[in-house]
């Protein structure tokens, strides 16, 4: 084993791989608030639909939650193509990852509707609420306090998650470290680089996480 | 495009991608369970080392968290391209399987060391004491006393992680090993359509995943912590 670690070599790449966590944090920022509301009407869908409404709903998280993203995202983004519906990569990226991520997010948000106090739930009734009503008012402000955790826990995965774009040849963290190794074939180097960065980026969004639970609900709530 | 899936398909399903496709499923299982099983095993190892006290095991102790904590912050593509660039400087014959399932069983044993540490911690600190004054040791204590108490709280959240894992190893596909999603992509560069090709693979992750997460829904009502201890 002889191998000479040239880091010097890389140092022009830094920018363009901090540009490039940014963007693998965009693209979770907006993966995830659209997978909490396909989460929040999958929980809804199972808690108060029809029959055939709680069926749809729930063969759409069986279909999404056994199976990988990144098959999801092949599918969408080369064979969705021949029933003549396009997508750009980062388009196909994104949809992948929201619908994958809606999935999980249903499953953990019905945990949170089954776990609203029934007096609650009645008292509501008493004041003639209706539904929207019922999950604006009663459901949503528990689970967001219940649930913080096991959300905040989902974010920090969908961070990594990401990295799927970079197989896409998006731009993100993951996609400029493989055309920065494209240019210079200093792999180990790069990807070391990106770990690190990863690490950066999901201690970041922890930190955040805490400050808002801090905010939001006055105690400090552990998440990893 | 139905007419051209329905004039294709009869070329796909045939014995031949039937078999080669099972075969891939078989490596995505050996894979999924490998490092699961692995990372259990080191994990246990880290738990071992983490929960040790006194400043003799310092440093381990550290270590151990370090690995935990690097590994469950950095995506799975990232270690198993690095694994895949490091075998390249071991100047041995290793094959792409083998290079995958040692990245992902790094990430696993992340995950189930702190499965298995969240489920150690589970069990009540008394336990530790009585442990004491019957003069148990470290490794008895914990082999005799907690462990066997601790994996009722491990195994649920364990088996939903090795769930997830399943759909993690489809990203050894990336390195070119030879598993459920590199042979859709294989069987897309022989010219059959996407649809058919991802379509199968798709089927095929659900085949195996569905009944796993069936049996750990059932696991799960089973060892429900049932508050007698």
């Amino acid at each position: 084993m002889q191998y000479t670690f040239q880091f010097g070599q890389i140092t022009r790449y830094l920018p363009d791989l901090l540009a490039g966590a940014l963007i693998s944090l965009e693209i979770a920022f907006v993966c995830f608030w659209g997978a909490l509301l396909i989460g929040l009407l999958g929980a809804m869908a199972l808690h108060f639909g029809g029959v055939w409404t709680r069926r749809v709903a729930r063969a759409y998280v069986a279909c999404f939650t056994n199976t990988p993203g990144l098959v999801q995202i092949y599918f969408i983004y080369f064979a969705l193509p021949e029933f003549g519906i396009l997508f750009s990569s980062l388009q196909a990226v994104i949809i992948g990852i929201t619908l994958n991520a809606g999935g999980y997010l249903t499953l953990i948000l019905k945990s949170g509707f089954l776990s609203v106090h029934r007096n609650e739930l009645d008292a509501a009734e008493v004041m003639g609420m209706s539904r929207l009503q019922l999950v604006r008012y009663i459901i949503v402000p528990h689970i967001a306090r219940v649930l913080f955790p096991p959300i905040s826990n989902k974010f920090i995965l969908m961070v990594l998650g990401t990295a799927v774009a970079g197989v896409f040849g998006v731009e993100d963290l993951m996609g400029r470290t493989i055309n920065a190794n494209a240019e210079s074939f200093r792999a180990i180097e790069l990807l070391s680089v990106t770990a690190c960065l990863y690490v950066a980026m999901t201690i970041l969004a922890t930190l955040v996480l805490a400050a808002v639970s801090l905010l939001c609900f006055g105690r400090r709530r552990s998440s990893i | 495009m139905w007419a051209r899936l329905a004039d294709e398909a009869p070329r796909f399903f045939t014995y031949y991608n039937g078999i080669f496709l099972l075969q891939a499923m078989g490596a995505t299982l050996l894979l999924s369970l490998g490092g699961c099983l692995a990372g259990s095993f080191f994990g246990l190892l880290l738990v071992l080392l983490r929960k040790t006290k006194g400043a003799l095991f310092l440093v381990p102790r550290a270590l151990a968290w370090g690995f935990v904590e690097f590994f469950r912050r950095v995506p799975p593509l990232v270690v198993l391209l690095l694994a895949f660039f490091a075998s390249n400087l071991v100047k041995m014959d290793v094959s792409l399987f083998l290079v995958a399932l040692v990245a992902l069983t790094f990430v696993a044993t992340a995950f189930m060391a702190e499965i298995i540490r969240a489920g150690i911690e589970g069990v009540h600190p008394n336990q530790w004491d009585s442990a004491a004054t019957m003069n148990f040791g470290y490794l008895r204590t914990m082999l005799t006393i907690i462990l066997p108490q601790a994996w009722k709280i491990i195994l649920p959240p364990a088996f939903s992680f090795f769930l997830l894992f399943v759909k993690d190893t489809a990203f050894a596909s990336q390195l070119g090993t030879l598993e459920l999603t590199y042979a859709g992509k294989v069987l897309t560069s022989r010219g059959f359509t996407a649809v058919l090709s991802y379509g199968s693979i798709l089927v095929l992750y659900f085949a195996l995943s569905y009944p796993l997460a069936r049996f750990g829904a059932w696991l799960e009502d089973r060892l429900a912590p049932s508050g007698n201890h």
